[in-house]
């Protein structure tokens, strides 16, 4: 009896939690900075887009939108690639180098990417690579290297030999093996780390801030940075460029939730 | 196959791995000549340097509660939520929505909440007439760091729950269904059934969370940009800061390489704890 209403309780206060300020943010985008300061539950006086309008004439988010997507998709993509061929010679190699492989992008895993910030600014600034969502790109991709590396090929490890052995006898190259065998039977793996990876380089901060400046190349991170201090005090637009900004990964929490879920644990697991 | 991803990795991993380490026997402002000083920023770091030594204690601080209450949480929710009932499935999305987010979204939205004068949390305290603790949450050096932790633990429970909750459902069935018939109490069950069976569990969940208190930035940019007064500064935010706004790059990096050997020997010593409880209570 007691523990019934012991669990019942922390359940509702943690979902309480999570759902108070989530609906503050969603119904802030349809309301005036008093409304929300005054009565932040309740339903907005008028349903409009107003706050979106606004935010797209002055607070251009069209570009930094536009620019978390590029840097995200060819950061996973490319990412995913480079790792999937690691990962396949690491578990498919019968010689000493998928070892070494493994082991070098292990190292990876114990260095966190962080510690990397002062000389990938000044590598990027001899290299005029500052600036430039190309270079953004590449950071991406050398700091998701080793996590990816490390899910894939503990997955590609998990298939069983005998499938490429016999792809192998029947005179099937590499290339044509990766393809056509493991790449297709490593698609829910595949599919929940790309996840995971969108959501890291989606939301990074760090890097953004210290390689990119200028306004046309700022990814949405940075933006919303910024505009705390432009509307410093302006909470409906914030919330509207929060509401923008998150819009992509509460869509993909909606349809493709086990990938998602999946991805995300196993990130933290594995790494 | 491999030389791509060898390549890019190679030349933008492992390289400034290695030229930090150079870095940090420089005193350089990043753009003069850097001059090699040995272990000098080393030596000042550790025995002269009293923001260096609070913003470390502060790490630390943030670390343990965050480890503490996220594990904690995180566990107590997938004990009550292991079932695959549809109302557990359902409350476990919800739990989990936070970690969908960016730092920086959710720091904003709690900086909202925290808002001295329009925010949600002492609007509300107001209102039950609980004026005395509607404090500056973030804006007083009291309490920043803990608002911050806070927020960091709302960010990242649900998702503890998840990798809980696959590990409680690995434990059978049976070993309840036969303490339930020798008459063993919810918390006897959770001590000698729970617990032990979810170690495993345990040590990923708390290696996992201290390396995230370790590397943020994100989340305490967002929110206080380490202040005040350096009050919620985390070694990540002073990196940053002894860098791009100080522009002190050897002693940046030399803080990075202390940040390095920190975070193994806090993994080490947390291996070697779990591995031994675990082997106790096996």
């Amino acid at each position: 009896m007691i523990y019934k209403v012991f669990k019942n309780t922390m359940l509702t206060i943690f979902a309480a939690a999570v759902l108070v300020p989530s609906s503050i943010v969603v119904l802030g985008t349809f309301k005036e900075d008093v409304e929300i300061y005054t009565k932040p539950l309740a339903l907005p006086k008028h349903w409009n887009l107003n706050n979106f309008r606004t935010l797209i004439d002055t607070g251009n988010v069209i570009t930094p939108f536009k620019n978390s997507v590029i840097v995200a998709i060819f950061s996973v993509a490319i990412t995913i690639f480079f790792a999937s061929l690691v990962s396949y010679v690491v578990a498919r190699s019968v010689t000493v180098t998928g070892k070494v492989l493994f082991l070098l992008f292990s190292l990876g895993l114990a260095i966190p990417g962080q510690v990397n910030i002062i000389p990938i600014f000044t590598l990027f600034t001899k290299l005029h690579l500052n600036n430039s969502l190309f270079g953004l790109i590449l950071v991406n991709i050398a700091l998701t290297l080793p996590i990816s590396v490390f899910i894939i090929s503990a997955f590609f490890k998990d298939l069983p030999k005998e499938m490429f052995e016999v792809a192998s006898i029947d005179g099937a190259g590499h290339w044509r093996v990766y393809r056509s065998i493991a790449m297709p039977l490593a698609r829910p793996a595949i599919g929940a780390t790309s996840i995971f990876l969108f959501v890291i380089c989606w939301n990074d901060l760090l890097y953004p801030l210290m390689l990119i400046n200028e306004l046309d190349k700022k990814t949405l991170p940075l933006t919303l940075i910024d505009f705390r201090g432009e509307f410093a005090t302006s909470y409906s637009m914030l919330f509207t460029a929060i509401m923008v900004a998150s819009i992509p990964m509460v869509l993909m929490y909606v349809f493709m939730q086990r990938s998602f879920v999946a991805g995300l644990t196993a990130g933290a697991v594995k790494g | 196959m491999a030389f791509p991803a060898f390549a890019i990795y190679s030349f933008l991993y492992l390289y400034p791995a290695l030229s930090n380490l150079l870095y940090s026997t420089q005193r350089w402002d990043g753009v003069t000549k850097p001059e090699f000083v040995g272990l000098k920023n080393f030596i000042h770091l550790l025995t002269d340097d009293d923001l260096f030594m609070k913003v470390v204690s502060n790490n630390i601080r943030f670390a343990i509660i965050v480890v503490v209450l996220q594990t904690g949480f995180g566990l107590l929710f997938a004990t009550f939520l292991t079932e695959n009932s549809k109302t557990n499935i359902f409350l476990r999305t919800i739990y989990f929505f936070p970690t969908i987010l960016s730092s920086v979204s959710v720091g904003l939205i709690w900086t909202f909440l925290y808002d001295p004068n329009y925010g949600f949390i002492n609007a509300t305290l107001k209102a039950i007439g609980l004026d005395k603790l509607a404090l500056n949450w973030l804006g007083d050096s009291k309490y920043s760091l803990y608002a911050v932790a806070v927020t960091q633990i709302w960010f990242h429970t649900g998702q503890m729950v998840v990798i809980y909750v696959a590990g409680l459902q690995q434990i059978p069935a049976e070993l309840y269904e036969a303490a339930e018939m020798d008459g063993a109490t919810r918390w006897q069950q959770f001590k000698n059934i729970t617990w032990p069976m979810a170690l495993p569990t345990t040590a990923v969940v708390v290696a996992y969370t201290t390396i995230q208190t370790f590397r943020a930035f994100d989340l305490v940019y967002a929110m206080t940009q380490g202040g005040p007064l350096n009050s919620s500064d985390v070694l990540v935010t002073l990196v940053y800061n002894t860098a791009f706004v100080g522009y002190k790059f050897g002693y940046a990096a030399a803080q990075t390489i202390f940040l390095v050997l920190l975070v193994m020997l806090v993994t080490w010593l947390q291996r070697r704890t779990l591995r031994i409880d675990y082997g106790d209570k096996k």
